[in-house]
């Protein structure tokens, strides 16, 4: 009699064919080279993003989204619900940890010209994944109705105020109404907790789906040393290789969130309240700071336009084009790396970097 | 290493049953260490029990003859009625069965249930229907202007 293990599996099998999926991961590989580091970062994501979901669903069970409970059920998960602290600053590090990552995946992938053919819709997906990452922290913020959030939610909400034409309308559709009230707050817990939810499965299934079917991309730098008999083109086994060495990773940085949630526990500052003064030094989280302080510096007129709307559209422009770049950046291949593009992302991150730098300044 | 592979399968290394030993130990002892403090967290803090052992249940000029009020008792319902011969009674107003809350029937003077038909005396005996147990009786006197219920000593 064959162990209940290996019935079980001989039971699945019968049914689904267990076994085609053993051997697609026996036949998983992962390209080995000095670059190999980066293919770390998008597993990470997705880890981080799994201890997003389960934090948040523990969060769910105390919080009460209405402006009179908001932040006493959130003081109450941090000061009476036994490791609610700890569920809560996991929940806060690992979002911007998350969106941190994310961003270094990004960019890696940009500077290794990994979005050139066949892999433009794994970029279109990855980006639009990247702008739901950063609508989840938008709309998280205001979560605890804490002064802080409560601001920073005016502020943000009503620059989608200021574009042309559509701005009155797209300022109702965020606030729920004219001002932000605990009508804003419903629908950003709605967004927060639904609306983006399932728009981050759906797509983070078609981003997973586009890595799979097309598998990793090996960079054009590397192709040329192999090509040119510099370097032999080595793989690693996805299963278990790789897949341990990104365990180990979650790991540690399971470790990392712990550690950061007991020395460093997410502050909740003081309750909203509509009708006092903004506090000086307000700022939104970090990801968002080189746009705030675009805005800071640009003058009121920007040639025929109003200096908001000149930044934002400046921002919307250069966003389409970075989602768009596999469709621009024909050239890169085999062995031509468009330099242009290359400068034109060291620009781009020098820019969010030194943006960033100055409101500290 | 020319280990033939049969050979391996059929006795790992000491040191490698070692490996495995301390990594599993560890593995294990981590996920009991994630799964812990969910695991409280998801049981709410015990709100204290209200420890006051009597209530004012109603005035004595706001209950006509067979007829009754739920009052508060604590966190629970409790049923102040006062009979048709000028009695006031006061039970818990919890079915001892699934917990509904009970009324008072003016066409019986009996205690009744609606959830399950279950029927209490004006003692609080269960004397009809699923209930298994009588309805906690709680003491009731009159000072000055209120109608008290008190918890039996």
């Amino acid at each position: 009699m064959a162990s209940p293990l290996i019935r079980i599996t001989q039971w699945l099998d019968d049914r689904f064919g267990a076994a085609s999926f053993q051997e697609f991961l026996r036949h998983k590989t992962i390209p080995l080279h000095r670059h190999t580091v980066w293919y770390y970062f998008g597993g990470m994501t997705l880890f981080l993003f799994v201890i997003q979901v389960l934090t948040g669903i523990l969060l769910l069970l105390y919080y009460r989204p209405t402006p009179n409970d908001a932040f006493e059920s959130v003081q109450y998960v941090m000061t009476q619900v036994r490791f609610g602290w700890l569920i809560r600053s996991v929940h806060s590090w690992s979002a911007n940890l998350m969106i941190f990552t994310a961003s270094v995946h990004m960019f890696s992938v940009y500077f290794l010209k990994a979005y050139r053919k066949p892999r433009e819709l794994t970029w279109v997906t990855g980006m639009l994944l990247l702008f739901i990452v950063l609508g989840f922290g938008f709309t998280g913020y205001l979560l605890p109705w804490n002064t802080l959030a409560f601001f920073a939610t005016k502020v943000g909400t009503q620059m989608g105020g200021s574009v042309p034409v559509v701005g009155k309308w797209l300022l109702a559709f965020l606030r729920g109404g004219d001002e932000v009230t605990g009508a804003t707050l419903t629908r950003f817990f709605g967004f927060h907790v639904a609306v983006l939810p399932g728009l981050a499965t759906t797509m983070l299934a078609a981003h997973l789906l586009l890595v799979q079917r097309l598998g990793m991309s090996v960079p054009p730098s590397v192709e040329k040393r192999i090509t040119e008999g510099r370097e032999t083109a080595k793989l690693m086994p996805f299963f278990p290789n790789f897949l341990l060495r990104d365990m180990i990773g979650w790991y540690a940085a399971l470790g990392v969130l712990g550690a950061l949630a007991a020395i460093f526990p997410w502050e909740l500052g003081t309750k909203a309240d509509p009708f006092a003064s903004a506090p000086a030094g307000i700022r939104p989280e970090w990801y968002f700071l080189f746009m705030f302080q675009t805005l800071k510096l640009l003058p009121s007129k920007v040639l025929f336009l109003d200096g908001e709307f000149a930044g934002i559209l400046g921002f919307s422009l250069a966003g389409l084009v970075w989602v768009a770049v596999p469709f621009i950046d024909r050239q890169v291949g085999f062995s031509r790396i468009t330099r242009v593009f290359t400068g034109l992302g060291i620009f781009a991150l020098g820019y969010i970097i030194m943006m960033s730098a100055l409101v500290f300044k | 290493m020319n280990i033939p592979e049969d050979a391996r399968a059929a006795s790992p290394p000491v040191a490698r049953r070692w490996v495995n030993l301390l990594l599993g130990s560890g593995v294990l002892a981590s996920l009991a260490s994630f799964l812990y403090p969910a695991l409280r967290y998801i049981i709410p803090p015990s709100v204290p029990e209200s420890t006051s052992r009597s209530v004012v249940a109603a005035k004595i000029n706001e209950l006509k003859r067979n007829a009754a009020k739920i009052f508060q008792f604590g966190s629970k319902p409790a049923i102040l009625i006062r009979t048709a011969d000028d009695q006031y009674k006061a039970l818990s107003a919890v079915c001892t069965h699934l917990s509904c809350t009970v009324q008072y029937r003016e066409d019986l003077h009996q205690v009744w249930c609606a959830c399950h038909n279950g029927l209490y005396d004006l003692e609080g005996r269960n004397i009809s229907g699923p209930p298994p147990r009588p309805l906690e009786v709680f003491d009731v006197h009159v000072q000055g202007e209120d109608v008290i219920a008190a918890r039996k000593t």
